[in-house]
């Protein structure tokens, strides 16, 4: 593991018209962490993903990936890094008019020279490692449950098997349990692939059981970065509002105990 | 760049084992399943992870594939401690491979007989959409308030308004290439003087009313349908009901009035442009005076061509409108689904109309109109 992030994001501002939506973004993700972000909802999470991912125009600022600025790149060399890249989408954004299995195949068809055979096997595996039967896979997505779409489309983000994971909101629409599912199931494979995770949440649980460290973002900054035990420590009155508050109190107390010892896979 | 995934036999001190070594990985494509059909062909009982470079869920499935097939206890030595759960997350299970139902002459008839029966369904389906027009159309006019002017401007402006720049432009070439036919044809018999009749009569019965009907069914049915098919993907029908709304009520109803009042508008606007289109090319290219060219459209019977051709815009703008809706309801989850139901809308609509004309051709004949 180098010194160098896997994303750098300097001075990032993104407007639209006259609002500003970003006014300086400084982010690091470091290579092998997963790191949370959290902000009030309309405060630009989604826009500083799309804003990364090069979906959405930026006014100002640069980003790095691996060091290199992604505006720079040649254009081969810039698909060799977003081939990179697994992202999930906040409603899924499945292709609606291929069945499951063909959506997890899309991406391979494209990028890999492997027999036909070979990558239905990898998207059945894939399927299987988020959980999803095999019947699932010959499923049309307005088929399929809102936990399913989820599965579905993390399994077609980990198609390439990506070095960096980008979710957008994994666990929202699902119950508990399967959240908690899914943050096991994130776990493991950042565990065993050794996936960079940037994820985009308002689980607390998720926040707690797999998050590395969690960014906080207000005003267009990032107005604090730590682990959950410093955040807890923060006098920032949003987190205070936010780590404190009825939904949040619950969980401060245990989680600050075993914060401490047990991540270190 | 990695190195390409490799297996070699050892031998060391009696025993052979398959010595895994570079990037078993996905980047290696197909010298991935190469090596995978290497490792099968060893028929190695002992595999050594020992010197992998990387791992993915890719090469931990075909290394774990390849002990599953071998048909014999194989140990897995040296693994990295992450190799090995992602063996074992990665392991490897027989699936059932999807099977493709077979193709023959039983099914060709098959599906030639759903095809003819899904046909039928579409003739019934349509009845019974023109039906529940007529009754929510009939409750309307029992209850004036109900009916939603601000929709029905709305869409009178985008169907008609809109829609009219182009039908004018259609209809006025459509005129003019009509005159310039006459003359040149009908010049042969020494009849060029019939020309203004040959426009007045093909533009104002059967060309005009056509023509507009044909574009405002790729204008404005294939609007229809895409509007009411997003809808429906989105659940905005659905949210529509719980309020107690009839979407046939808020969204239909208004769309068809504006159809049946736009269409016959834009055919007396095409109309007229092909008259325009008719004269401007009988006076520059047959000498015939736009003053005379008015003089011989000015017939007595010239009020009855008029109408013959506008009595047909409402019932082509009705079967429009209904094709229209109904195939926008029809749309299913898939953006592929949209596509083909628009498609479907504008193909039904403009053979709808085909068909209307030569019934309305016949009926006229019936009755000497």
């Amino acid at each position: 593991m180098s010194d160098v992030p896997a994303i750098r994001v300097r001075g990032l501002e993104v407007a639209f018209g006259e609002r500003k939506v970003m006014r300086g973004l400084d982010l690091d993700l470091y290579r092998g962490e997963v790191l949370g972000f959290v902000g009030a909802s309309g405060a630009g999470k989604s826009v500083l993903t799309r804003a990364i991912l090069g979906l959405q125009p930026k006014q100002a600022g640069t980003i790095e990936a691996d060091g290199h600025d992604i505006d720079k790149l040649a254009p081969a060399e810039r698909r060799r890094v977003e081939r990179g890249w697994g992202v999930l989408f906040q409603q899924g954004a499945l292709f609606s008019s291929l069945n499951v299995r063909q959506n997890v195949e899309a991406p391979m068809r494209e990028h890999l020279d492997i027999s036909p055979a070979l990558r239905t096997e990898l998207a059945m595996l894939k399927l299987r490692l988020v959980g999803l039967s095999p019947d699932a896979a010959e499923k049309l997505p307005s088929e399929l449950s809102g936990g399913m779409v989820k599965r579905a489309a993390l399994a077609r983000a980990l198609a390439l098997d990506p070095g960096l994971l980008f979710l957008d909101e994994p666990t929202s629409g699902l119950d508990p349990i399967s959240a908690g599912a899914f943050d096991e199931l994130i776990a493991t494979l950042q565990a065993t692939l050794g996936l960079t995770v940037f994820m985009v949440t308002h689980d607390l649980d998720s926040l707690y059981a797999i998050c590395d460290r969690v960014a906080v973002l207000g005003e267009g900054r990032v107005i604090a970065v730590g682990t959950i035990a410093e955040l807890l420590k923060s006098d920032e009155p949003w987190i205070r509002e936010y780590f404190h508050g009825p939904r949040g109190a619950g969980r401060a107390a245990p989680a600050a105990r075993s914060q401490a010892g047990s991540r270190s896979v | 760049m990695s190195r390409a995934p490799t297996a070699t036999r050892v031998v060391e001190s009696g025993a052979t084992r398959l010595a895994f070594a570079g990037a078993w990985t996905l980047e290696a494509g197909a010298g991935l399943e190469a090596a995978a059909r290497g490792v099968e062909a060893a028929g190695e009982s002992v595999f050594d992870l020992g010197a992998l470079d990387a791992l993915d869920t890719a090469g931990a499935w075909i290394i774990s594939r390849a002990t599953a097939r071998a048909g014999r206890e194989v140990s897995v030595v040296g693994a990295r401690p992450e190799h090995t759960t992602l063996l074992r997350e990665a392991a490897y299970s027989a699936a059932p491979a999807p099977v493709a139902p077979p193709r023959n002459a039983v099914s060709l008839l098959a599906d030639m007989g759903e095809s003819v029966h899904s046909a039928g369904l579409d003739a019934l389906g349509w009845l019974d959409f023109l039906g529940r027009v007529v009754a929510v159309g009939y409750r309307a006019a029992l209850h004036p308030r109900r009916w939603r002017l601000t929709s029905t401007a709305f869409h009178l402006e985008s169907m008609g308004l809109r829609g009219a720049p182009l039908i004018v432009m259609i209809n006025f070439f459509v005129g003019a290439i009509v005159a310039q036919q006459g003359i040149v044809q009908l010049a042969r018999f020494g009849a060029s003087s019939l020309t203004v009749d040959l426009v007045a009569i093909l533009t104002l019965r059967e060309l005009g009313v056509m023509l507009t009907s044909i574009m405002v069914a790729g204008r404005s049915g294939s609007a229809i349908t895409a509007e009411l098919g997003a809808m429906n993907m989105r659940e905005e029908l659905d949210a529509l009901r719980v309020m107690a709304l009839d979407p046939m009520e808020a969204l239909v109803l208004p769309r068809l009035t504006a159809l049946v009042i736009a269409l016959p508008l834009l055919t007396f606007l095409g109309d007229l442009a092909a008259l325009t289109g008719g004269m401007l090319v009988a006076w520059g290219y047959g000498d015939v005076s736009p003053h005379a060219f008015w003089a011989e459209l000015h017939y007595p019977i010239a009020a009855q061509r008029f109408l013959s051709g506008l009595v047909k815009a409402p019932f082509m703008a009705l079967a429009i409108g209904v094709i229209s809706s109904m195939e926008g309801f029809a749309v299913q989850g898939s953006a592929e689904s949209l596509g083909r139901r628009v498609t479907s809308a504008v193909v039904k609509s403009i053979f709808t109309v085909i068909l209307l004309d030569g019934v309305f051709a016949m009926f006229y004949a019936a009755v000497r109109f």
